[in-house]
C-alpha cells in the first residue's frame, strides 16, 4: 500500500472540486473522493492485518522516504503503525459522513466542499507523517479550514467562535513548534525524524522543557484542561459537517500528537508530568460532564460532553500501562465515530425543527423515526452502554488505570468512573425530551432523514457497532504499537 | 575590462534601461498604454538576465565584490521591480509621469545593487544614499496629494537624520581602525567600548532604513501618504535590499563582535516584533496597518539573522523572496480596490468575497503567507527564519517569536474575517483589473503555493555559497 495515495487523493479531490461549474457536480465528486477515501482506508487496514499476519514485527509499515528541504534534514518520511491505521480509518468514516450530511449547503457550496476535503488532507497527512516537520505542517494546514468553515458557514458567534478557534489551536502550535525545535538540536544529528529521535536518547534535562511543551501544545488541540474553551464555542458555531470534522477528527490530532510526539519521544518526560496529566484529564472528565448537565442546547451539550470524552483520551495516556493507553486510541476512535454522529443527528434534527434548545421540542419520535433512532443510539453509545463503542473503550480504559494499586491513581480513576453517571444523567434526560413525549405544537409536519442522511447515519452507527461488538481486531491493531511506546517507559513494576 | 562588463553585468543592464526611458521621455511622447508594457518587457529581460554569466570577483580595489549570492539577491529585486510594474498597471497608465517614476525607481534600484555589492564603507554610504533620495521623489508622486509632499518631507528628513549617525559612525570607524574595507575591517575588530558606539551607530543607520523599532516612527505615516506603487517598493525592495546588505555587515565585518550584536540584534527584534504587532492590531486603514505588519516582519527577519550562519543567511533571502511575492500582492489587491474606490479602511472590504472572488482569494493568500500558514510559502520562511534563529539555543525568544506568530494571526484574520465573513449591505462593486496586473497576481499567488512547496527553490539558495 503507497501511502502517499492517502495524501494525493484528498489533494485532488479538491483541485477538481475547484474546476467544478455546478454544485452538484461539486457534491458528486466530493462523494467519489470520499468514497475513495475509504476504500483506501480498508484496502490499508487489510494489508496491515496481512503484514502483522505474516510476522512483519517492524514498528512502522509501509515507510516511505524522500528528500524534502535536505538543508535542514527534512524528509517527507511517512509510515504507519496500528494507531495511525485506526486514526485514518476514523478519519475516512468521518469524511464520507460529513460529506453525505451536507449535501444541503447551498451557500457557496464550492468552496464549502473545497475546505472539508483540505481539512481532511491535513488530517491524513498528519496521521501518517514520520517526520515532525511535516507533521507540524499538516497539523496547521487543517486550521485554515477550520477557521473559515465556522466563520462563513457557522451560526450564532461564529466569528467570535471561529476567531477563539484559530488563535487557541495557532497557540497549541506555537508550543509544539517551539518543542519541536527544541528536539531538533538536541538530538545527535539535527533532525526532525520521528524514528531517529526515537532511537537517540534525548537527555532528561530537554524532556523536562519539551515533554510539556508539547503535551500541552497537542493538548489545546485535544481539549486538555484548562485550554478546552475553544471546544464549546467552535463546535455549537460551526455547520454540521464543520462540527463534525472538529470533534471527530481535529481533537483527534491532538490525542495522537500526544501520544505520538508527546509521551513516544520523551517516556522520561511523560513519567515525571503524569501525574499532573492524570489530575488535569480527571477535571475535565469531572468537569466536562457537569458543564454539560447545565446546557440547554443539543449543540452546546454534545461539546461539552466531548470535552469529557476527549479527558478519558488524555487520562489513558497519562496512566502509562499498555491497557490504558490502548483505552485511549480505541476512546479515539469510539468518540470520533460517535461525537460525529451525534453532531450529524443534531444537524439533521435543526435543519427541521430550526431550534437546538432541548426544551423546544418533544415527542419527534412520532414524526421522524429515523433521526430519532439514530440519536437513541448514538446516546446511548455516549452513555457506554455494552455492545456499543463508547463502553469498549472506556472500560479498557478503567481495567488499564485500575492497575496502578496507589490511592493517587485509585482516586483519580474512581473520580473518572463517576463521570459515567452524569453522562448517564444528561443524555436519557435530552433524549427523552426531544424523542419522547407529548409531540409540540408546531412540530407535526417534519419530515423524516432523506437518503443522504440516512446513509450517513448507517455508515458511523456501523462503525461503532463494529467496534462494540467485536473491539479485539480494534485491540489486535492497536497493542502492538502501544507496547512499543510501552517499552520505552518505565514506571515501576505493576502487579 | 571583461571583467567589468561581467562583475558589473547586473548594474549596466540597469543603466541601459534607464536610459532608454530617458531618451523615450526626451523623444516624441509614447502613449503610456503602449510604453508600459514596453518597459515590462524590458524589465522581465533584466530579470531573467539576471540568472545567466554571473561571475565571481571584486573590482576597484575591492570596492565593489559580487558573488552569485548577490546576484540571485539583485535578482529577487529585479524581480520585484519587475512585478511592480504589472502590479500598478492601472495607476501607472493614468499617471503623465510615467518614465520618470520608472528612472528614479531604478536609479533607487542601481544604488540597492551598489550597496549590495560595496567591498568599502565609502561605497556603501554612497549607494545608500542613491538608494534612498530617488524613493523620496517616489513618494512625493502623488504631486496632487499634501499628504504626499508630507510622507516625502518626513522620509527625507528622516533619512537626512540617519545618514548623518551613519557618516558620523563610519567616520570614527575609520578613526579607529584606519581602514574602511570590509576585508580588512574584521581583523581590527575587538570588543572595545569605542567600537561598540561604532556599531551602535552603525545599526541606528541600518534600523531607520529597516524600520526597527524604537527608529520606525516615519514607517506608517510614510506609507499612508505615499502611491501604492512606491509604497510597495519602500516595503519591499527597499527594506529586502537594506536586509541583504544588513546581514552581510553583521556576519562579514561585525563577526569578531557577534556576541555584543547578538544580544543588541535580539533585543530588538523582539521589540520591533512586538511593538509592530500591537500597533498593527488597532489600524483601520489598509496602508498603516501593513506598514505596521511589515514591521513586524522585520522583527521576525531579524530572528533569522541572529542565528549567524549560512542557514541564517539563506533562510533570511528565503523569506524575503517570499515576503516580496506575499506583500507585494497584498498592496496589488489594496491599490486595484482604492483606485477604484478609494477606500482602504479594513472596513470597506466587507463582503468583497461576494464580488470580487479572485482579488479575495490573492489577498486571503497573501494575508496567510504573511501570518505563516501552511501550504504557503510563508510557514516555510518564518519556520526557517525561527530554526536558524533557535540554533542559538535561546529559547525564550523562540517562544516569545512563535507566540508574535498568533498575534498576527489575529490581524491578519481580521482582514479575511472582513473580505469573507462579514456581511454588507453595499459591497465593494466588481473592481476590474488590468490583463498585465492579473497576470502579475497570478505569479505573486504561485510564487506564495509554490516557494515553499518545492523545496529545490530553498536548495538553489543553500546552494550559492
Amino acid at each position: 500500500m503507497n501511502l502517499i495515495f492517502l495524501i494525493l487523493v484528498p489533494l485532488l479531490t479538491a483541485l477538481a472540486i475547484l474546476a467544478m461549474k455546478t454544485a452538484q457536480q461539486v457534491r458528486v465528486v466530493a462523494l467519489t473522493g470520499s468514497v475513495v477515501q475509504i476504500i483506501l482506508a480498508f484496502i490499508l487496514l487489510v494489508s496491515f492485518r496481512n503484514e502483522q499476519l505474516t510476522g512483519n514485527t517492524a514498528q512502522m509499515l509501509f515507510e516511505q522516504q524522500y528528500d524534502w528541504f535536505p538543508a535542514w534534514h527534512i524528509s517527507f518520511h511517512l509510515g504507519v503503525d496500528g494507531i495511525s491505521v485506526a486514526m485514518i480509518l476514523l478519519t475516512a468514516f468521518v469524511v464520507i459522513a460529513g460529506v453525505l450530511v451536507s449535501w444541503n449547503v447551498t451557500r457557496m457550496t464550492k468552496e464549502f466542499y473545497f475546505l472539508l476535503i483540505l481539512l481532511s488532507l491535513g488530517a491524513y497527512g498528519f496521521f501518517i507523517s514520520l517526520d515532525l516537520f511535516i507533521l507540524f505542517f499538516f497539523l496547521e494546514v487543517a486550521v485554515i479550514p477550520k477557521y473559515l468553515l465556522i466563520g462563513i458557514w457557522g451560526s450564532g458567534k461564529k466569528e467570535y467562535a471561529a476567531n477563539k478557534l484559530a488563535l487557541m489551536l495557532m497557540g497549541g502550535s506555537a508550543l509544539v513548534l517551539v518543542g519541536i525545535l527544541g528536539l531538533y538540536f538536541t538530538g545527535n544529528e539535527d533532525s526532525f525524524d520521528l524514528m531517529k529521535l526515537a532511537a537517540s536518547n534525548i537527555p532528561v534535562e530537554t524532556q523536562r522543557i519539551c515533554f510539556p511543551l508539547l503535551f500541552v501544545g497537542f493538548g489545546v488541540f485535544g481539549a486538555l484542561f484548562p485550554f478546552h474553551t475553544w471546544v464549546p464555542d467552535g463546535h455549537s458555531s460551526a455547520p454540521t459537517a464543520g462540527s463534525m470534522f472538529l470533534a471527530g477528527i481535529s481533537m483527534k490530532l491532538g490525542g495522537y500528537g500526544c501520544l505520538r510526539v508527546a509521551t513516544f519521544l520523551m517516556p522520561e518526560g511523560a513519567a515525571e508530568y503524569a501525574n499532573i496529566i492524570i489530575v488535569l484529564s480527571s477535571i475535565a472528565i469531572l468537569y466536562g460532564a457537569f458543564a454539560t448537565m447545565m446546557q440547554k442546547d443539543l449543540k452546546y451539550i454534545n461539546a461539552y460532553s466531548s470535552v469529557s470524552h476527549c479527558g478519558f483520551v488524555l487520562l489513558g495516556i497519562g496512566m502509562l500501562t499498555k491497557t490504558a493507553m490502548t483505552g485511549a486510541v480505541m476512546q479515539m476512535v469510539s468518540h470520533g465515530l460517535m461525537t460525529a454522529l451525534f453532531f450529524a443527528v443534531i444537524g439533521m434534527i435543526y435543519e427541521r425543527t430550526h431550534t437546538r434548545q432541548v426544551n423546544e421540542m418533544g415527542g419527534l419520535l412520532r414524526v421522524m423515526p429515523f433521526v430519532i433512532s439514530v440519536l437513541f443510539i448514538v446516546g446511548l453509545c455516549s452513555l457506554g452502554l455494552p455492545g456499543l463503542s463508547g463502553f469498549v473503550a472506556e472500560m479498557t480504559v478503567f481495567m488499564g488505570s485500575w492497575q496502578h494499586p496507589d490511592m493517587f491513581h485509585r482516586v483519580a480513576t474512581i473520580a473518572a468512573c463517576m463521570s459515567i453517571v452524569v453522562t448517564a444523567v444528561y443524555i436519557l434526560r435530552a433524549i427523552g425530551q426531544v424523542g419522547m413525549g407529548p409531540l409540540k405544537a408546531g412540530l407535526e409536519v417534519l419530515t423524516d432523514a432523506t437518503w443522504n442522511e440516512r446513509l450517513a447515519a448507517i455508515i458511523l452507527i456501523a462503525g461503532i457497532i463494529a467496534i462494540g461488538l467485536a473491539p479485539f481486531w480494534l485491540n489486535d491493531l492497536i497493542r502492538p504499537a502501544t507496547q512499543v511506546i510501552m517499552d520505552k517507559i518505565n514506571i515501576g513494576p505493576l502487579p | 575590462m571583461n571583467d567589468l562588463l561581467i562583475l558589473m553585468k547586473s548594474e549596466l543592464l540597469l543603466t541601459v534601461i534607464i536610459f532608454i526611458l530617458l531618451f523615450i521621455k526626451i523623444g516624441k511622447g509614447i502613449k503610456n498604454e503602449i510604453l508600459l508594457p514596453v518597459i515590462q518587457v524590458l524589465f522581465l529581460i533584466n530579470f531573467i538576465a539576471g540568472f545567466f554569466l554571473n561571475a565571481d570577483g571584486s573590482l576597484f580595489d575591492g570596492m565593489f565584490y559580487t558573488n552569485s549570492l548577490i546576484a540571485f539577491q539583485k535578482n529577487i529585486l529585479n524581480l520585484g521591480v519587475y512585478l511592480i510594474s504589472l502590479l500598478f498597471a492601472n495607476w501607472l497608465t493614468k499617471n503623465e509621469h510615467m518614465p520618470e517614476f520608472f528612472m528614479l525607481m531604478l536609479s533607487a534600484l542601481l544604488g540597492m545593487f551598489f550597496m549590495i555589492s560595496s567591498g568599502n564603507l565609502l561605497i556603501f554610504f554612497l549607494s545608500l544614499e542613491l538608494a534612498t533620495i530617488p524613493v523620496a521623489a517616489m513618494v512625493n508622486f502623488d504631486l496632487q496629494k499634501k499628504t504626499s509632499a508630507e510622507a516625502a518631507m518626513k522620509m527625507i528628513l528622516n533619512s537626512a537624520f540617519s545618514s548623518g549617525i551613519l557618516l558620523f559612525g563610519i567616520s570614527v570607524f575609520y578613526g579607529v581602525t584606519g581602514t574602511i574595507r570590509f576585508t580588512e575591517l574584521p581583523s581590527m575588530l575587538n570588543n572595545s567600548p569605542i567600537l561598540i558606539m561604532v556599531f551602535v551607530f552603525l545599526f541606528t543607520a541600518f534600523a531607520f532604513k529597516l524600520s526597527i523599532v524604537p527608529f520606525h516612527l516615519w514607517t506608517a505615516d510614510v506609507y499612508e501618504g505615499s502611491p501604492f506603487a512606491a509604497t510597495s517598493f519602500l516595503s519591499v525592495i527597499s527594506k529586502g535590499s537594506v536586509a541583504f546588505i544588513f546581514m552581510a555587515t553583521l556576519y562579514k565585518v561585525f563577526q569578531p563582535m557577534h556576541e555584543v550584536w547578538y544580544n543588541m540584534v535580539m533585543l530588538l527584534s523582539i521589540i520591533t516584533m512586538v511593538v509592530g504587532n500591537l500597533f498593527a492590531l488597532r489600524q483601520q486603514n489598509i496602508k498603516r496597518f501593513l506598514a505596521f505588519s511589515s514591521i513586524a516582519q522585520v522583527g521576525f527577519i531579524l530572528v533569522g539573522i541572529t542565528g549567524n550562519s549560512t542557514a541564517g543567511t539563506s533562510s533570511v533571502v528565503y523569506f524575503i523572496l517570499i515576503y516580496t511575492f506575499s506583500n507585494l500582492a497584498a498592496f496589488a489587491v489594496a491599490a486595484a480596490i482604492s483606485w477604484q474606490t478609494g477606500k482602504e479602511r479594513i472596513d470597506d472590504y466587507k463582503g468583497l468575497y461576494k464580488t470580487n472572488p479572485f482579488l479575495s482569494w490573492i489577498l486571503a493568500l497573501a494575508l496567510f503567507s504573511l501570518a505563516g500558514i501552511p501550504p504557503t510559502a510563508g510557514f516555510f520562511g518564518k519556520l526557517f527564519l525561527i530554526t536558524a534563529g533557535a540554533a542559538k539555543g535561546n529559547y525564550m525568544f523562540i517562544t516569545i517569536a512563535a507566540l508574535n506568530m498568533i498575534v498576527s494571526l489575529y490581524y491578519y484574520l481580521k482582514v479575511v474575517r472582513a473580505v469573507f465573513m462579514d456581511e454588507n449591505e453595499q459591497p465593494i462593486a466588481r473592481i476590474s483589473i488590468q490583463r498585465s496586473t492579473k497576470l502579475g497576481l497570478i505569479i505573486c499567488g504561485a510564487g506564495i503555493v509554490f516557494t515553499g512547496l518545492l523545496s529545490w527553490i530553498y536548495d538553489y539558495i543553500q546552494n550559492l555559497f
